[in-house]
């Protein structure tokens, strides 16, 4: 049931999201996650608190299965200064330090080795914390993927590296951007603890993220999770996917995370169709509430645009 | 070369390279969380022997050899700095820190403002730059004006061993990234430094050279270029004033405009290529600040436009060099 909800919050809000960026409400790039929910929920159950994350720029599944607030998460998508990162980040920069989600990284393989650095802190503190990685399989090619899975491997740091497969970096797919498409057997090469699993089941990633931290938190050093996934929309706003066959793409959409756990709970007699109902209607209110706090919210005055650029007191 | 500064009581001698591994030393007592880490920082002892001792002292955790990746151990820094600790990276030299120009540029430099004023990245990196060595192009180049375009980052250039052994400490205090040039030329130099020696303040310009007649402004490894061509220009009968920035970002406009109001004249020293040299930019906030002011347009002396070359005499001729400085001091004061 939980599963279910968490999925549909970032269903629904992304969906809004597109609405509200036809209405010119959402600005800027705005990439979204549908289809690939499942991944976003299933690591998240697995989290403690304490634990960190960071994402890429496809963040909002990540940022509120995380626990971030969708209020304010909508309030920066509109740019508001009552956003997570005050509006100074937007769609792509999502930031949030309550619960440890360092960014929103719009530059591909960008997050990878701040990861590491998290986890090295950790390691040194003697925490017991991990911290969680997601990527697309695009970010495989950039060297700054190797020099991190290098760099957790040979230092045993307590990283889960979690690549989300959803086949194409923008137009480019999977098999016209890597010798060898098997990605996580790149992980292993590095000696890394890895394994594949069907990222459109959102019980599967669950168990294989615990699995996963169980190891890590043994001290076994990094692991890798590649979760084969889809997304059902386009790359971002603009678009016109040229690249995939239509059918293709209703294939996938026939494996949707959450229709595929709705029917399985309806058949096994734990959720009732009325259940989904209230469900919904709960989502929906959610999601309208957090389209009137980004409503009502406010645009920092200009007089305050070199703020958080250093720490206040330093002119340049 | 030997520095000039005046020998007091319960001083020392000791090279610039010394000084700053006393510096490291110092910042890894003091702090617990500090560390370094960086390519042959540990069992080699750094390529410009830097850290030569210091994994001895501090074991393997603290002084932490790193794979050949720039990036990665960059990339690293700032997350280990998110993660409380206070890393010191130091990456070998300015040419090799554009393999991770991205981490700098896109995460170091702007994961505050992007978070809202959330997160701070208190990192420091260290790396050498500048030619004289004979090194040729990919090892020799000054770059450092790049870095210092960048909002949320702090520069340093020390030019002194005061400074070597200070601005470490003071830049380790800052909650945001530091970068801190180290000539490859002042290595060897000599200076003394009291015993007691510490943290220095990072925020002014400081006058090497008190002169009447006209102000060259200069860092890093010019300093003493300028130094040497202001004694040769005192010599002509001319009074040059002699600035060392210190700091590359944010500049100390206060101090420079001081100057160049009492004298009236400038010339900027700068081992960066002129074409879009820190050098222009200074000169373009003289100009901004100190139009009526000024007697003679405001002189350059830049690196040669040209990729350091390999033999000596054309090393020589690319770099700015003592008797350019003159010559462009006595154009300024037309004498
Ligand atoms: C270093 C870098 N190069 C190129 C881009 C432009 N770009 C943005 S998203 C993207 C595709 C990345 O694909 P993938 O990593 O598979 O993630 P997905 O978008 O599929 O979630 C590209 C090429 C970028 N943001 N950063």
């Amino acid at each position: 049931m939980s599963l279910t909800k968490e999925m549909l919050r970032i269903r629904r809000f992304e969906e809004k999201c597109a609405e509200l960026y036809t209405q010119e409400k959402i600005r800027g790039f705005l990439h979204l996650y549908i289809g690939e929910e499942a991944i976003a929920v299933g690591v998240n159950q697995a989290l403690a608190p304490t634990d960190a994350i960071v994402s890429t720029y496809r963040e909002h599944g990540h940022a509120l299965a995380r626990g971030i607030k969708m209020g304010p998460l909508m309030a920066e998508m509109y740019g508001k200064r009552e956003g997570c990162s005050r509006g100074r980040g937007g769609s792509m920069h999502v930031f949030d330090a309550a619960t440890r989600f360092y960014g929103g990284n719009a530059i591909v393989g960008g997050g990878l080795p701040i990861a590491v650095g998290l986890a090295l802190a950790d390691k040194m503190h003697n925490r017991a914390n991990v911290t969680v990685c997601f990527f697309g399989e695009g970010a495989v090619a950039e060297g700054e993927f190797h020099e991190s899975m290098n760099l957790a491997a040979l230092w045993q740091l307590p990283v889960l590296f979690v690549c989300e497969n959803n086949l194409y970096a923008m137009g480019t797919a999977l098999a016209i951007s890597e010798s060898e498409t098997d990605i996580h057997r790149k992980a292993e090469s590095y000696r890394t603890a890895s394994t594949a699993v069907d990222g459109m089941d959102v019980v599967a990633v669950e168990s294989a993220t615990r699995g996963a931290l169980e190891t890590i938190r043994k001290g076994g050093g990094p692991a890798f999770l590649e979760c084969r996934t889809y997304r059902f929309r386009a790359h971002s706003m603009f678009d016109a996917q040229l690249y995939r066959p239509k059918a293709e793409v209703e294939a996938w959409k026939k494996r949707c995370p959450i229709e595929r756990l709705e029917r399985w709970a309806v058949e096994a007699g734990i959720l009732h169709e009325s259940d989904l109902a209230s469900v919904d209607a709960e989502v929906a209110r959610e999601v309208q509430d957090a389209v009137a706090f980004a409503e009502a919210g406010s645009w920092e005055p200009v007089a305050d645009l070199l703020r958080d650029v250093q720490t206040p007191g330093i002119v340049p | 070369m030997t520095q000039t500064a005046a020998a007091g009581s319960g001083n020392a001698t000791t090279t610039y390279r010394e000084a700053v591994r006393a510096a490291i030393r110092d910042a890894l007592q003091r702090l617990p969380q500090a560390f370094l880490m960086g390519e042959d920082v540990g069992r080699y002892g750094g390529c410009y022997a830097v850290s030569k001792g210091l994994l001895d002292e501090f074991g393997p955790e603290r002084i932490r050899d790193t794979p050949l990746s720039e990036a990665g151990f960059v990339g690293a820094g700032i997350g280990a700095a998110l993660g409380g600790m206070r890393p010191i990276v130091e990456v070998m030299t300015v040419n090799f820190s554009l393999l991770c120009l991205d981490q700098i540029l896109n995460s170091a430099a702007t994961i505050r403002h992007m978070s809202g004023g959330q997160f701070s990245v208190p990192l420091v990196i260290r790396m050498a730059t500048g030619a004289g060595r004979q090194l040729a192009a990919q090892h020799s180049h000054s770059l450092e004006n790049w870095y210092a375009h960048i909002p949320g980052l702090r520069v340093l250039a020390p030019a002194t061993v005061e400074d070597a052994r200070g601005m470490l400490w003071t830049a380790l205090l800052e909650p945001d990234p530091v970068l801190i040039f180290e000539n490859v030329m002042l290595y060897n130099m000599t200076g003394s430094l009291p015993e007691n020696a510490g943290a220095v303040e990072i925020d002014k310009a400081a006058v090497r050279r008190p002169g009447r007649d006209i102000t060259l402004v200069t860092y890093g490894g010019s300093l003493w270029k300028t130094l040497s061509a202001a004694e040769q220009l005192a010599g002509l009968g001319i009074d040059a004033e002699v600035i060392d920035l210190r700091s590359l970002r944010p500049l100390d406009d206060a101090t420079v405009m001081a100057s160049v109001q009492r004298t009236r004249r400038a010339v900027i020293v700068d081992e960066g290529w002129r074409t879009g040299s820190l050098a222009g930019e200074v000169a373009a906030r003289i100009m901004e600040q100190c139009f009526w002011s000024l007697d003679a347009p405001v002189g350059r002396v830049c690196t040669a436009e040209v990729p350091i070359p390999y033999p000596k005499h054309l090393e020589d001729a690319a770099l700015p060099q003592p008797d350019r400085i003159v010559a462009a001091a006595r154009a300024a004061v037309g004498r």
